[in-house]
């Protein structure tokens, strides 16, 4: 501002050049000063993988590849194996977007389509509060409220109706504990809805008005319009938000902590107590005695970074590649 | 002759849409639930001993003024080292950098941090601080925190400084400023606002966050204002009470959770009342 200013009251020619030089240098302090703001961005992200590699390296020249194949966890003998978290972290996602995604579609479609105006703008707000509340609430939450009712509602009646049907018994049977893997995954599913919800509605709205009408002048439904036009060309968005809300899901700590369990085994029935990497993490990390053990807590870390880095980038690369295309349609 | 079609058709849209209607709905209750499970059971522990009286043993009586004050010393020293680092690399971004590689990098890399594990951070920090100083600490906490306000800081200042239009930067330009004024007096200027809800998404991303913190900060029972020594946090202390087998212990769990809630809430509600209506 003081420039600016400065540069009203010039006259003279040397006094316009002096600020010119005065001008130049203050610009290259600011540039090099956002410059090394943005590397330091890029200094983060490499210092987090080193010093993860670093410190799962007692663990990686310990077990080897063994330690993500071996589910034993045995704190007392030191044999590590990280098998039953990345089971569970895997397990607790994948059931989480198989509620998430066509939830959130439905979401979506319901907030283009079918919402009078009117109520479309709060209701999208309240679907956004979801993944404002922050995860421990949805822990505590889930832990003293959703865990006693789903079990004294939901889990009995489940586990009586697939008592004697074959696989689904074992998938759905075991003493109803109230927590487990699948409740995990159900709260999960909440916290990551309005992420495929938001960036789903998002590229619908960029679907251009004229495919739409001229589809509903062939005569077609408004669910016919949105399955064979809106979805197929929003399809790339579509999947990005759900990777963006898979990479949320797997990285899950707290919400998941609560209402676990942390049992380090794989168990067929969906209703057992099992753990997460992050669950484990959070759990054992203060407690974790020997350097080994801490090492292996840190591998943990290492191999759900490297997880979650890809679906991430994924998610990402197609997110992009829609930007652009939008860009360029407009 | 087609008839039988057609009412199927139209009975597939009815069904289709009323599944939609119903997702809505799934939404909407759960948020529901879980706010209302949170003021029923968070008022009833309410009381201005929360504010007044330290963490109590099981059994006892107590508040949570220390939690309260480690997660707001906490919180604000990783808002005041973070912001400026995320407004000068979100400004690199939109104004210097905007299609250079680096530029496409270090958005690429951005976004993977905006949405890592938060746990991950927390080892990260773990790493190279709690281990070097040879002790947990409220600087570790905090640098934890800093970690994750950076990114949002960064996506919001690009995307809030790409909103403000060309136009004014050539005027100024035109009129012979250079170009870090331009930046300071007119874009940073025209975007205040959007800067701004970024900082206070920031913030109510940080107020609940727990898992970075539980191997930083650590917990501490006494009112501690040392930033060198372990330091209480509201989150740690809502997990470490939650988990415990104690009745009064579970009522300031829920008495911390209705703090955190209401303050994320006010936050985010306030970012978006200032938040500049998107271009599209």
């Amino acid at each position: 501002m003081a420039d600016i200013a400065l540069a009203g009251q010039m006259t003279s020619i040397p006094d316009r050049a002096i600020a010119i030089r005065k001008g130049g240098a203050r610009d290259t302090r600011f540039r090099v000063l956002t410059l090394s703001a943005a590397v330091l961005v890029l200094a983060i992200f490499a210092g987090v993988m080193a010093s993860l590699i670093i410190g799962a390296l007692p663990a990686m020249r310990n077990f080897g590849w063994g330690f993500i194949y071996t589910e034993a966890w045995n704190p007392v003998t030191e044999k590590f194996g990280a098998l039953a978290s990345i089971y569970g972290t895997l397990v607790t996602s994948l059931l989480a977007m198989l509620v998430a995604v066509p939830v959130g579609i439905g979401i979506a479609i319901f907030l283009t389509e079918i919402c009078p105006r009117a109520l479309r703008r709060p209701i999208g707000i309240a679907i956004e509060l979801l993944a404002g509340i922050p995860s421990i609430i949805y822990g505590i939450w889930g832990l003293f409220i959703f865990a006693p009712w789903f079990q004294a509602h939901v889990q009995t009646a489940l586990v009586d109706t697939f008592a004697n049907v074959p696989y689904l018994q074992d998938i759905f049977g075991g003493p109803p504990y109230g927590i487990g893997i699948f409740t995990a995954a159900l709260i999960l599913s909440i916290m990551v809805l309005p992420f495929i919800s938001a960036v789903t509605r998002d590229v619908f709205e960029t679907v251009p008005p004229v495919l739409k009408e001229a589809a509903y002048g062939l005569g077609c439904t408004t669910w016919e319009v949105m399955w064979r036009v809106v979805l197929p060309f929003a399809r790339s968005g579509v999947v990005g938000g759900a990777m963006l809300a898979l990479g949320r899901a797997l990285g899950e700590t707290m919400a998941v902590t609560f209402v676990i369990g942390n049992a380090h085994h794989i168990k067929q029935s969906v209703f057992a107590p099992g753990t997460t990497i992050s669950a484990t993490i959070a759990n054992e990390f203060t407690e974790a005695v020997g350097d080994l053990y801490l090492s292996s807590l840190i591998e943990m870390g290492l191999i759900l970074f490297f997880i979650t880095f890809i679906v991430l980038a994924s998610a990402q690369l197609m997110l992009r590649a829609l930007e652009r295309r939008a860009g360029s349609a407009s | 002759m087609n008839k039988a079609l057609y009412i199927r058709r139209k009975l597939w849209n009815g069904f289709f849409l009323l599944l939609s209607v119903l997702a809505a709905g799934f939404g909407l209750i759960w948020l529901g639930f879980i706010l209302g499970a949170l003021f029923y059971n968070g008022f009833a522990a309410l009381s201005s001993k929360l504010f007044l009286e330290m963490t109590p043993p099981p059994g006892e009586d107590g508040g949570l003024a220390n939690a309260i004050l480690g997660s707001v010393m906490m919180s604000a020293l990783a808002v005041a080292a973070g912001t400026p680092l995320g407004l000068f690399a979100g400004t690199y971004l939109a104004e210097y950098g905007r299609y250079t590689r680096l530029a496409f990098f270090v958005r690429f890399v951005n976004d993977i941090l905006l949405s890592a594990p938060s746990i991950v951070t927390g080892l990260f920090i773990y790493e190279i601080i709690v281990v070097k100083m040879g002790h947990f600490s409220a600087w570790a906490g905090a640098a934890s925190l800093t970690v994750i306000v950076i990114p949002v800081v960064v996506r919001t200042t690009e995307n809030m400084l790409l909103l403000v239009p060309n136009g004014l930067r050539e005027a100024a330009a035109a009129l012979g400023a250079p170009q870090s004024a331009i930046i300071r007096s007119v874009t940073w200027r025209a975007a205040r606002a959007g800067i701004v809800t970024g900082v206070l998404l920031a913030i109510a991303r940080i107020s609940g966050e727990t898992a970075p913190l539980l191997f930083t900060a650590l917990n501490n029972q006494f009112w501690s204002t040392n930033a060198n020594a372990p330091m209480s946090s509201l989150p740690v202390v809502i997990f470490q009470f939650a988990m415990s087998p104690y009745e009064d212990w579970h009522r300031l769990a829920w008495a911390g959770a209705l703090l955190i809630t209401a303050t994320v809430l006010t936050l985010s509600i306030v970012a978006r009342i200032l938040q500049p209506k998107r271009s599209h």
